[in-house]
């Protein structure tokens, strides 16, 4: 009597094949923590140089978001000619008048040198400017005091000065405690005692007052017969408007020779150097991609070797039940999670990387989730493929040549 | 009585120049109950012939049928469900899977019939109290000893009730005690009514059996002696 029913498929439960693949994995402890290992390394490079970046730039951002995008500087350029020009004596007001405009502070090269004594040979400048500045500049700039005060409405004339961060440290003061003096020689050589009155921060919109000793324009002049044309204009103006100061800057400072100034943005370098970063990290994200891709070459080779070991364990499953299907799913299983172990082992690897040198710096610490998700996804997806060939060789082994005894 | 393996024409050809020809035309019928080995010397046939009896590899013609389903024509899918569901294995290298439990290794005979773990385990435990383990569930394969190794692979044979009991060489890893309580467990199986096909090389482990014996890829004789 022929039996016509068409006997069941075989089947197994996902989350037996999930299982039976973590039971390979288990079976040889050491063997897996070194294959997951490869992966971990390639996954926690990834995602410690996103996350580095990422919180490099977001400290970046910050630091743009405080000091504001509405800072214009405007500074002479060169004449048709070639020679340096200058800026008007007027330039300062006349910037103030335009409307969206709430700033505006100018800044002027004096031809003096400052020095810790006169003992100091004349030569020794410490790349110092002495520049005569105006009493909003530090505010305009959105500069800040490391201590002491800035110059105001009613010093402009006195002999006092304020040291730029550097210029302070080059000249050795580190405090106001002892009322320090510097000795700021005019071109001519003629000397004076200037009293230390104020250290500013590093001012990031305005790099060139970090090493500069800043003086007051009266005094400037009285001393060093420094002219009250500015060499470096910055005007502060609503950020939303800056586009249309811009456009009318040269013109109103300078009008009768508006092309021979220069105007830029301040904070465009800051954003630039944000764009820049980019650059570096993909260059570090291609290097962590490759460790990677020599983990999934690991886990490939481990596979095979583990299919090779485990012939009778296939043939033993097979004569159990399990299709070839089965085989395939249980070798893919394994190797993705052993992949999804090491993924998770380097994200948190990296993430703890990003963490303790974003700390470190004193940056915001900014692990894009993201960067962890596609890390994770990535390592799965490299240790699938990784699985693929060994799973295959897997699953068209012989039933009855794999349960045999070598 | 019917017939649980019904082989007729079987014809197993290895490839080669010439093809070897490892069945030679062999016709078999077991009945449902019967405990039958398949003796002959080495290079007989006897392991092709359990090859496929077991369903691990089909004739190059004529025809198996396994509990009554025709394997030739089956998928790789239903053909191993055959194997998973009608056939229950024991070989001589016990082939227990080490990193699991006894308990997980009897279970494992479940595994492709999508029973759910939990009724899986429950029916790997009853199978080791039959086979006198119950004591050894969590031990670890390397942590048994031959006999009891061999036992549980039987419980792993029987859990999902198959048709067909397919013993290859059960004792051929044992001492002669051990040896001798496989087969007196064998017997107790079947006098409970289990079919049992026993291939061996061994001809005082088949006295008192119905004998088939194998010679150049063909049956020569086929002795059936009733039990006393």
């Amino acid at each position: 009597m022929t039996e016509l029913v068409s006997p069941a498929r075989s089947r197994l439960r996902p989350a037996d094949g999930v299982r039976v693949g973590f039971v390979g994995l288990r079976t040889r402890p050491l063997r897996t923590l070194l294959t997951a290992l490869g992966i971990a390394i390639g996954i926690a490079s990834m995602i410690s140089v996103v996350g580095i970046s990422a919180s490099s730039r977001a400290d970046l951002l910050a630091e743009i978001d405080s000091l504001g995008t509405g800072l214009l500087r405007a500074a002479p350029g060169q004449s048709m000619f070639g020679d340096q020009s200058t800026l008007p004596e007027t330039a300062k007001r006349t910037a103030g008048r335009i409307g969206p405009v709430t700033a505006a502070a100018g800044l002027t090269y004096t031809t003096a040198t400052v020095r810790r004594s006169p003992y100091v040979d004349a030569g020794i400048t410490g790349g110092i400017a002495v520049m005569a500045v105006d009493s909003n500049l530090l505010d305009t700039v959105r500069g800040s005091l490391a201590s002491g005060r800035f110059l105001n409405q009613t010093s402009p004339d006195v002999p006092v000065v304020v040291l730029g961060a550097d210029a302070a440290a080059r000249l050795g003061i580190t405090s106001l405690d002892r009322h320090p003096r510097v000795w700021i020689t005019g071109g001519d050589g003629h000397g004076e005692w200037f009293a230390v009155i104020g250290i500013a921060a590093k001012t990031p919109l305005a790099p060139e007052l970090d090493s500069a000793a800043m003086i007051g324009y009266g005094v400037a002049d009285e001393l060093y017969d420094t002219t009250a044309s500015p060499s470096t204009l910055f005007v502060r103006a609503d950020p939303d408007r800056v586009p249309d100061v811009r456009a009318v800057l040269a013109r109103t400072v300078n009008p009768q020779s508006p092309n021979e100034v220069d105007i830029s943005r301040p904070s465009d370098a800051l954003e630039a150097r944000a764009k820049t970063d980019a650059a570096l990290r993909n260059l570090l994200l291609a290097l962590g991609a490759v460790a990677l891709l020599v983990g999934g070459v690991g886990i490939t080779n481990v596979m095979v070797i583990s299919v090779l070991e485990r012939r009778a364990e296939i043939g033993v499953r097979r004569a159990l039940g399990a299709s070839r299907r089965h085989i395939l799913t249980q070798f893919l299983a394994e190797a993705g999670l052993l992949s999804v172990l090491g993924g998770v082992a380097g994200c948190t690897l990296g993430a703890v990387v990003t963490a303790v040198y974003a700390n470190s710096r004193g940056w915001v610490v900014d692990v894009p989730i993201a960067a962890l998700a596609g890390g994770a996804g990535v390592a799965l997806a490299v240790g699938l493929l990784a699985g693929v060939s060994p799973a295959i060789r897997a699953a068209r082994l012989d039933p009855a040549e794999a349960i045999r005894p070598v | 009585m019917s017939a649980v393996l019904e082989l007729t024409s079987v014809v197993k050809e290895y490839p080669g120049a010439p093809p070897i020809r490892a069945l030679a035309g062999v016709d078999l019928r077991v009945e449902r109950g019967e405990f039958v080995a398949i003796v002959g010397p080495s290079g007989s046939g006897k392991t092709t012939l359990m090859n496929v009896i077991g369903a691990l590899q089909r004739p190059t013609t004529g025809t198996v049928k396994i509990d009554g389903v025709a394997t030739s024509s089956l998928s790789d899918s239903r053909l191993s469900a055959v194997r998973g569901r009608r056939i229950g294995f024991v070989f001589q290298q016990f082939h227990l899977i080490e990193g699991m439990s006894a308990m997980e290794n009897v279970a494992d005979g479940l595994l492709y019939a999508a029973v759910s773990r939990r009724q899986r385990l429950r029916r790997a435990a009853e199978m080791l109290a039959a086979v006198g383990l119950a004591d050894r569930a969590t031990h670890r394969p390397g942590k048994l000893s031959g006999g009891e190794r061999q036992r549980v692979a039987i419980a792993r044979a029987l859990i999902a009730d198959p048709a067909i009991v397919l013993a290859d060489e059960p004792t051929g890893n044992l001492d002669s005690a051990n040896g001798a309580a496989i087969m007196s467990l064998l017997q107790q199986l079947n006098a409970d009514g289990r079919t049992i096909v026993l291939i061996t090389h061994d001809r005082d482990l088949a006295q008192a059996l119905r004998q088939v014996t194998m010679r150049d890829g063909c049956i020569v004789a086929d002795s059936t002696v009733v039990a006393t």
